[in-house]
């Protein structure tokens, strides 16, 4: 029998190993697995890489991680936001590794890992400090700059349905980076705010497909990322 | 001359509404950060325009009301928005499929610094001690898309912004088609920088004082 769902967030974060590369679903506090994050602080795990478009806000959530000390490297597309305090004070001081990319071939490079394809070429950043030292080609006239896929260890990912084979669905503009996540990592761990019965989601509807999932939680009141900031909250609480 | 400096040119909202009757019936728009958002405001009736942010969102509406936000529905700037009837979400690399792959069909943005050439700064002052933060903006001039940027004529300070060469790191080469200022409409071309309309009271040669790079009229 298949069943890929886990008891707790704590049981389904427990093989994270110190040094492992984890990319982070969300684009803010919109599709951030908050509650994964937190049992990843609790588990332990250090040095780790985290790919992920932001680096949180306040001292929750992707931020706590990084506050907490876990996280080596952060490769990401947009490193602050309106609330986002402890990156920009790791960076100032070089405590923290960054690897800037551009939020499109950051997501290339997520889609490319999880389907096989090693590099490929974009014009993206081409002309710019962002393409600086890297490989160019040119196709038809025009220069184009490789890139090279990203893969991960885990994959922390939130969204709005799964059932127990890992189909998934999302909410609204919360999907994001969520379906190309569950497809890079060998191991993809999935908050849901509903776990469903198996045809519950139309299979003409399923976003994400079980076969790229490998472990599914409930959470279903997952905590909204910007009232704990507004509220000055700090995991652990 | 300085004492009437400030009331002379369009105001950032005729900015927007410039720009906007160059977006035409069943356009696909990407509108970006800031001044950009306003030009939603006055696409004319009887103009059936969709718009798409990054983050996932093909049919963005207008803000919420009150008390109606979601968290989960927002914009590339992390504001909430709506979804019009109509509207679809996609991921990532969707997203930037659309944009990339030229599907899209204008992108109007702000701007740090233009050049003569077209091509944009708009990311980074270049600053030793900021945070570098790029986002999508590398991308949505990576393909053929038609950008128009909108943007004060000069700096707060009165610095041109149109120039010979971007001082600041590129966001992309020869990337610009169109230029909206408050104080005129520059088409960017193969053969330098046009002015195609020029604000009400103000000549060629103020803008051209205003402007480092070599400005040209359409004969």
């Amino acid at each position: 029998m298949i069943n890929k769902i886990f008891a707790s967030p704590a049981e389904a974060v427990e093989d994270i190993f110190d040094g492992a590369v984890v990319m982070i679903s969300g684009f803010g506090e919109a599709g951030s697995p908050i509650e994964l994050i937190h049992a990843l602080i609790d588990q332990g795990a250090k040095d780790l890489t985290v790919i992920s478009n932001n680096t949180g806000s306040g001292h929750v959530g992707l931020a706590a991680l990084i506050a907490h000390r876990r996280v080596a490297k952060m490769i990401c597309s947009f490193p602050r936001t309106a609330n986002s305090k402890v990156f920009p004070e790791l960076y100032k001081n070089g405590e923290i590794e960054l690897e800037l990319v551009p939020q499109g071939t950051l997501a290339e490079r997520i889609r490319s890992g999880g389907a096989g394809i090693p590099a490929f070429y974009t014009p993206t950043s081409v002309g710019t400090p962002l393409a600086e030292g890297k490989e160019t080609r040119e196709f038809n006239g025009k220069t184009y700059v490789m890139q090279h896929a990203l893969e991960a260890d885990f994959s922390l990912v939130k969204c709005k349905a799964a059932d127990r084979y890992g189909n998934l669905i999302y909410n609204k503009t919360a999907r994001n980076f969520g379906p190309i996540m569950c497809t890079a990592a060998k191991t993809t761990i999935v908050q849901a705010k509903q776990i469903v019965g198996l045809g519950d989601i139309d299979p003409e509807t399923v976003v994400t497909p079980g076969i790229f999932v490998n472990k599914v939680v409930e959470v279903a009141n997952p905590a909204e990322e910007s009232k704990l900031v507004a509220e000055d909250r700090r995991y652990p609480w | 001359m300085v004492g009437n400096e400030e009331k002379k040119g369009w105001s950032i909202g005729e900015m927007a509404q410039k720009a906007a009757l160059d977006i035409l019936d069943g356009s696909y728009v990407n509108l970006g950060i800031g001044m950009p958002e306003l030009v939603a405001d006055y696409v004319p009736e009887g103009r059936e325009v969709i718009y798409h942010t990054e983050n996932g969102l093909l049919g963005m509406g207008p803000v919420p009301e009150p008390g109606k936000e979601d968290p989960e529905l927002i914009n590339a700037g992390k504001k909430c928005v709506t979804a019009i009837p109509g509207a679809c979400f996609f991921h990532h690399a969707d997203s930037f499929t659309m944009i990339r792959g030229n599907h899209i069909d204008i992108c109007v943005l702000g701007a740090l610094q233009i050049s003569e050439e077209g091509d944009l700064a708009n990311w980074s002052t270049g600053a030793p001690d900021a945070i570098p933060a790029v986002g999508g903006a590398m991308d949505l001039v990576a393909g053929d898309i038609k950008i128009y940027v909108i943007s004060r004529h000069t700096t707060k300070t009165g610095e041109p912004k149109i120039v010979r060469e971007c001082t600041y790191p590129l966001t992309g080469k020869n990337v610009v088609n169109t230029i909206y200022t408050d104080l005129a409409i520059i088409d960017v071309t193969d053969k330098g920088l046009f002015i195609r309309e020029l604000a009400p009271g103000v000549t060629f040669d103020y803008v051209q004082e205003r402007t480092e790079a070599k400005l040209n009229q359409y004969s």
